[in-house]
């Protein structure tokens, strides 16, 4: 086909991308924003293998069937709840994949050598480096969100000094694959022209990179996945968009650049939500320093309700204001909370939802973990818009959170001063629902349970919500 | 270094654009749009069609395969979760 032709159609599925994306910004539209974008890639996709003369169909069509089957195998049949770590082992396969394919590429070139020109090498080396990178991380990522991998930051002694030693040995070796720097002033001495040469050089960059991905992810808590998770989004994006510069392909280029500035705009947005620079959050090691877990915990006497007595409470609420957290995931229990919500409902209380953009372990989850539930979303209410509404609140049941409510961040002082949280103890009445007493993430003593004003509702989620569904029933 | 140029101009661009676009997302499809972006992402996928179609060795088109396989997983399970779960988010 016409390159011209080509370049026209890549054109129009790059206005379906911009278009597609500017849609999944808002409810509405969503949906119809999610077609058009796998529109535009069917439509790049079909281009591609028209105007490209194809030696191989049995291979490209093999691969691209097992990868339909595999990928919309698990989009199908996953639980909703596997939902953060999915979108991170999806991320990882395309950061995987824009490793390979600027490895392929430079397998084909031959190897390093003044006929790559510096603008390919540079991006050969680039697209690899962020690919494995990305891949290895999500990896880890997933690894720690399915439990895998423990979700305590994991540090040894010169971490940082052994990650840096590392970025620059991955750097040196790419460096002299590209034929720029000094490490690539020294390249020509080894006579860096066949494979057989540069060949160690760019293992010892794709095995660099891998190492680098684990070593910057494994040392992230577990309540900071949010944040990791949309950066290794964005890092999946910039790889893409390198490999574009690798190929000189436009569609390449705007599809990945878009995927970066989308992370990036969510990695910021998480990074405020804790009031956290993105380096603290990446190099913090955050949840084991600070003033960790003292043994205030149990000293102070707290208000203990059962079942009975929280459903007394809620039943004959005006408004009931729920703050879902990470434990409701862990428990599962969203179901049950629907029901109770429910059924306070038909009773006339006022039930809303008050979420906090870190809550949960991805951007945004538990949004989708309370729409599985059948959870209407314009009951979900953002950080601003409920604090505005927490002083006319009766009861506030927090179920799992702890952090994104805990005052102490009020304190200058304290490890979490200046984040923005859920203002929940200017409500009437406060009922915790939590396993124990323990602190969150943050290793602090949270000065809530202590208020004369709260209920500590102490309990697995689900069983407590199970429960709580009969006595409200009687209530 | 013409054409390189335009290609950085490319990017440079649309990555003003992809800011300018999504500048305010509402926290209800903060996973829907990242679970929708990471599909674009799979966009490699071309680039592995590409590679794997015109290659004549063999480490070339074992690692162009690897990846139509892996951007292909990405694209469509990407693009399938998304709709899965927006097809969830409804208001009553």
């Amino acid at each position: 086909m016409d390159n011209t032709i080509t370049q026209l159609v890549y054109l129009v599925s790059a206005w379906l991308f911009v278009s597609g994306i500017k849609q999944l910004s808002s409810p509405a539209t969503a949906r119809s924003g999610n077609a058009r974008a796998s529109m535009a890639m069917l439509l790049a996709i079909v281009v591609t293998l028209v105007s490209n003369e194809i030696l191989d169909w049995t291979t490209v069509v093999a691969a691209v069937v097992a990868g339909a089957v595999i990928g919309g195998a698990l989009a199908r049949y996953i639980q909703m709840t596997a939902m953060p770590q999915l979108v991170a082992v999806f991320n990882g396969f395309g950061g995987g994949a824009s490793a390979a394919v600027a490895a392929a590429e430079f397998m084909r070139a031959g190897g390093a050598g003044p006929s790559l020109g510096v603008g390919v090498g540079v991006t050969i080396v680039l697209s690899t480096l962020i690919g494995a990178v990305t891949f290895s991380g999500s990896l880890i990522a997933f690894g720690k969100l399915q439990g895998v991998v423990t979700g305590k930051p994991v540090t040894f002694p010169l971490q940082k000094t052994f990650n840096a030693l590392l970025f620059l040995l991955v750097l040196v070796a790419g460096a002299s694959l590209a034929h720029v720097g000094v490490a690539g002033g020294v390249a020509p001495l080894f006579g860096m022209g066949g494979l057989e040469i540069s060949g160690p050089f760019f293992l010892a960059l794709v095995v660099g990179a891998l190492i680098l991905g684990v070593l910057l992810v494994i040392p992230i808590g577990g309540a900071d996945m949010p944040v990791v998770v949309s950066l290794l989004n964005s890092y999946s994006g910039i790889a893409a968009a390198t490999t574009g510069f690798v190929l000189n392909n436009y569609i390449l280029i705007i599809a990945g650049s878009l995927v970066g500035a989308a992370g990036l705009i969510l990695t910021q947005l998480m990074c405020k939500a804790m009031n956290r620079s993105l380096g603290n959050v990446a190099f913090g090691a955050f949840g084991t320093d600070g003033p960790a877990a003292k043994a205030r915990t149990g000293e102070r006497p707290v208000r203990d309700a059962d079942a009975e007595q929280v459903a007394m409470v809620l039943a004959y609420a005006g408004s009931v204001a729920v703050v879902p957290g990470y434990g409701l995931a862990v428990a599962q229990a969203q179901h049950e909370l629907k029901k109770v919500c429910d059924l306070l409902e038909e009773r006339g209380v006022t039930v809303r939802f008050g979420v906090h953009p870190v809550a949960g372990r991805m951007p945004g989850h538990m949004n989708v973990l309370l729409a599985e539930a059948d959870v209407s979303y314009d009951k979900l209410l953002d950080l601003d818009d409920i604090n505005a509404e927490f002083d006319t609140t009766d009861v506030v049941l927090i179920v799992g959170a702890n952090d994104v409510v805990n005052p102490a961040a009020r304190d200058p002082d304290s490890v979490i001063a200046g984040m923005p949280i859920l203002d929940v103890d200017k409500a009437r009445t406060v009922i915790v629902m939590k396993r124990s007493l323990s602190p969150g993430f943050a290793g602090i003593d949270n000065d809530l349970f202590y208020m004369d004003r709260t209920l500590m509702f102490f309990g697995d989620a689900k069983d407590q919500m199970s429960e709580l569904v009969r006595e409200v029933r009687e209530a | 270094m013409g054409e390189f140029l335009i290609l950085l101009y490319i990017f440079v661009l649309a990555t003003m654009a992809g800011r300018e676009v999504i500048s305010k997302v509402p926290p209800t499809l903060h996973t829907p749009l990242m679970s929708g972006a990471n599909a674009i992402s799979g966009i490699a996928i071309i680039g592995a069609l590409v590679v794997t179609g015109s290659a004549d060795e063999l480490w070339v088109k074992a690692l162009g395969t690897a990846g139509i396989v892996m951007a292909t997983i990405n694209v469509v399970g990407g693009f399938m979760v998304t709709d899965r779960m927006l097809q969830m988010f409804r208001k009553r």
